[in-house]
């Protein structure tokens, strides 16, 4: 067995880069629970690849047959109702758990130098999560589908000259019809995850060059020969990292020490999970919207229409803006931004812990803006709303700005050398 | 400012549909576990729904079989126009003439439950009053402007507003106090809220035929959960114990 | 739903746990058999998802016949779980000649398992008269043709009805009973069938003995 066990090794390095990237990959001792939920996204993409491919099965998609193949697939097919359920809780699942990750790089300082790249493949991911969702959210052929997928359309319609003619070559018609349907399919079935797939590959082989960062921002590789032998890690941790850096004794190995606590938070995510699943599936009206359990009717628009809860933020900015192309312009802007966060802080101290007050206020608020963008981007329009969503866009914006002029010179902590001290 | 309405107006149809979300909806006393309730509302829908109203995407059979009935018994007493019973349950009424009658074709009801709620049904199927101005000469006060006829007028009679006058600050007032029934109908005023309660139990199982099973299997998964918490928690704790 | 699998990485947990104890190593096992069991559990929908759905369940119920109408000779096709059930009504010469071939056939007293019982006879059938089969070779799943009036002696000498395969050439008689030298390794499936009365059949279950 081990003879041939090395014959396979030999040919392709399996055991090898098993140990080198999740094995005996040195992952920082003071990681908590902020930092499970890179793993918990892995376990979603994972969750939204099968049951997409199950789904696949039996969904037609046509805009004849669509909506009633969903329907298909929730009574006629055994547990078929359980596979959509978690497709469908498992993209808001994803969301939220990519918007936590996301933060918890904020509030660390992930994506400061030298992980400017990872958080660039990060967004991308981001991105790409969108356009998959937004595309996956128009299959069913529900009302939402078509409303949404009409208004998300239109917005390319912003761009001078040539919009207009870009938003039927988009449809492939000069409405959202059965030819849009039919490539968004394509695009969220094969393209957007393949994208998806080589791009958290990308996320994660940058992630082990540079190393994981920790809530203290605090370096667990030092130069080779600037520590002592007794302050090195006493885990068996992969040569590829030794051989370069000197591991200080702040590590743990990711197997077992990091899988078991990731294990714990996914029991707790599953737990989480398995409720909405089972008992709460449309989450009121949020994860599964109720005017979606209506087919698409190209003459009869919904009372109201909204995008799901994970774009209301950025669609608060499109609607606060009083001028189609700047909306628009002000809604990618938002996303920009957050791809320019790298540069746009030019503080030398990662977390926040051990920087200024007004860092920390900084990114609350920005979280507390974030949420009421959202909250205002998913309720119906009232008259007190256009104001203050003008306001928390401007806050959105503003959270950048300040941070571009603190960060400068900023009252910081002292770091201190090690995990451990 | 005018063109920021426009933006608006192209966003957010405003088109009211219906639904009008500012009426009051009684809570409807429904029971999916309650098969007496669902039968009656099954032959109430095939009954007096099912002429206009299709339900495509449900089979009588999985109906019949959730709700505890015989394939025969279904047969005899819930299919009338000679289907299968592997067959899905639809209309007779073919498409154009059910346009043509009503304006637009009376919409699918299988998830009906869903898209509106089972309260908003509750509500809307005890909300019809006369209102000659119409042209099937009843409203609705859920659903104003409705294209429906009050199909189940012979159960409930019919149906008008009625008003109280009272003193308000030393005037009388008319107050309006509810629909209320001429009494000509087959029914109580408690009979026919319970058959209307029974229809909305029947819509909210086809919505979501699952419903049931899902928190009966949702309920041992997250038991399970719970135990592989225990033993992933206490093997976690034991590895990190030796981590300072 | 992965449960990262504890014991194929037993040689890293080796080195890097210095201490080794057996509550560690309980807990180990019962985990992995715990998170086994939930990976069991979340593959049952996947795996019963692939069973024909409960409207393709329904479509395969039993198909009453109505016979009456069958000329002698006549074959009449049906469809019974999507497959072709042929009805032949065979007339008396033609179950006369059944009797004079049964030398060039693999099985001529149907013992193979490809019948209910009431059909393990000469003529594989409830009454004589009534060929019940279910028309797929028993080869590679193609539709045999209804050769008759002597045009299957071109196929097998002095036997004047038949099926033929035309897919891989193999023989059967009109009780579907396999010729030799042929890939068809067995005779045709009669399938379960039952007379409601003498003008109607039910396919697909068979009478409940009386």
């Amino acid at each position: 067995m081990n003879a041939f066990l090395g014959w396979i090794e030999e040919r392709i390095p399996m055991m090898r880069v098993a140990n080198m990237h999740a094995l005996q990959y040195p992952a920082p001792k003071n990681m908590n629970f902020w930092y499970v939920f890179g793993f918990l996204a892995t376990i979603v993409l994972v969750n939204q690849i099968v049951t997409g491919i199950w789904l696949t099965m039996n969904f037609v998609p046509s805009s004849e047959g669509a909506f009633a193949s969903v329907e298909y697939i929730m009574r006629e097919i055994d547990y078929g109702w359980i596979i959509r359920y978690m497709h469908s809780t498992g993209a808001s699942a994803f969301f939220i758990v990519v918007y936590l990750h996301m933060f918890r790089g904020m509030i660390y300082g992930s994506y400061q130098k030298p992980r400017e790249l990872l958080w660039v493949f990060g967004m991308f991911i981001y991105l790409a999560l969108m356009a998959e969702a937004f595309m996956g959210y128009v299959l069913p052929w529900g009302q939402m589908s078509y409303w949404g997928a009409q208004v998300i359309v239109s917005l390319f319609g912003a761009i001078p000259v040539v919009g207009p003619d870009l938003v039927i070559w988009l449809q492939g018609d000069y409405v959202i019809s059965g030819a849009t349907l039919n490539r968004f399919f394509a695009l969220h079935v094969i393209a957007l995850p393949l994208v998806i797939v080589i791009l958290v590959f990308l996320h994660i082989i940058a992630l082990h060059e540079v190393g994981s960062n920790n809530p203290d921002g605090i370096a667990i590789k030092h130069k080779k020969g600037s520590l002592p032998e007794s302050e090195k890690t006493k885990y068996e941790i992969h040569e590829y990292y030794t051989s370069k850096y000197d591991i200080a004794d702040d590590v743990l190995p990711f197997f077992p020490h990091i899988v078991l606590k990731d294990l714990v938070a996914f029991c707790i995510f599953l737990a989480l999970f398995t409720y909405v699943l089972f008992f709460a599936p449309e989450m009121g009206g949020k994860f599964l919207e109720h005017p979606n359990f209506e087919i698409a009717n190209p003459l009869k628009t919904p009372e109201h229409i909204f995008p799901v809860w994970y774009f209301t933020p950025f669609y608060a900015v499109l609607k606060a803006v009083p001028d189609k192309l700047f909306g628009v312009l002000a809604m990618f802007g938002a996303i920009a931004a957050l791809f320019a966060l790298p540069w746009l802080d030019r503080g030398r101290v990662k977390s926040w812990r051990y920087r200024c007050g007004l860092h920390k206020v900084n990114l609350i608020v920005f979280a507390i803006v974030f949420i009421f963008l959202g909250y205002l981007g998913g309720t119906p329009q009232e008259n007190w709303k256009i104001i203050a969503s003008q306001i928390a866009t401007v806050m959105y914006f503003g959270f950048f700005v300040a941070l571009f002029l603190y960060s400068k010179n900023e009252n910081t902590k002292p770091v201190p050398e090690r995990i451990s001290k | 400012m005018k063109k920021m309405m426009c933006f608006l107006a192209f966003f957010l149809p405003g088109v009211a549909l219906a639904a009008g979300g500012n009426v009051h909806l009684d809570k409807a006393p429904i029971d999916l576990t309650d098969k007496a309730s669902l039968q009656r509302g099954a032959q109430l829908f095939m009954n007096y729904c099912l002429g206009c109203h299709s339900m495509k995407y449900q089979r009588y059979q999985r109906s019949f079989q959730d709700l505890g009935i015989p394939d025969e018994l279904g047969q005899e007493y819930l299919q009338f126009t000679g289907e299968k019973v592997s067959d899905y349950i639809t209309r007779a009424m073919p498409e154009e003439a059910a346009a043509g009658w009503f304006g637009a074709a009376p919409p699918d009801l299988t998830l009906v439950a869903r898209v509106r709620g089972e309260d908003w049904i509750y509500t809307y199927l005890r909300s019809f009053y006369v209102d000659e101005s119409r042209p099937f000469g009843v409203n609705n006060t859920v659903f104003p402007e409705v294209g429906m006829p009050h199909v189940l007028q012979p159960l409930q009679g019919t149906p008008t507003r009625t008003y109280e006058e009272q003193m308000v600050d030393g005037e009388m007032v008319k107050r309006y106090v509810g629909i209320k029934s001429d009494g000509t109908g087959a029914m109580s005023p408690d009979e026919y809220d319970q058959a209307v309660a029974d229809i909305v139990n029947f819509l909210e199982y086809t919505g979501e035929p699952s419903k049931l099973e899902s928190h009966k299997i949702g309920k041992w998964v997250l038991i399970f959960i719970a135990v592989l918490f225990v033993f992933v928690y206490l093997l976690k704790k034991e590895y990190w114990r030796e981590v300072h | 739903m992965s449960n990262v699998s504890v014991d194929a990485t037993e040689s890293a947990h080796n080195e890097n746990q210095p201490e080794n104890n057996t509550r560690r190593r309980f807990l180990t096992v019962a985990t992995s058999v715990v998170g086994g069991v939930g990976v069991v559990g979340a593959a049952v929908p996947f795996i019963a998802s692939w069973n024909p759905s409960a409207k393709a369940k329904a479509a395969g119920a039993d198909v009453e016949v109505d016979i009456s109408g069958i000329e002698p000779g006549q074959l009449v096709r049906v469809m019974w779980r999507s497959k072709p059930v042929w009805i032949v009504r065979r007339t008396p010469e033609i179950l006369e000649e059944l009797g004079t071939h049964e030398d060039k056939l693999k099985d001529p007293n149907s013992e193979a398992e490809q019948q209910p019982t009431f059909a393990q006879n000469r003529f594989r059938s409830m009454k004589e008269e009534y060929l019940i089969l279910v028309g797929i070779c028993t080869h590679l799943g193609c539709s045999p043709q209804h050769l008759k009036d002597g045009a299957f002696e071109e196929v097998v000498e002095g036997v004047p009805d038949g099926f033929f395969c035309p897919c891989h050439g193999s023989k059967f008689d009109m009780a579907g009973r396999v010729f030799q030298n042929v890939p068809a390794p067995l005779n045709l499936v009669v399938p379960p069938y039952q007379f409601v009365d003498d003008n109607n059949i039910i396919i697909g279950s068979e009478a409940e003995a009386v």
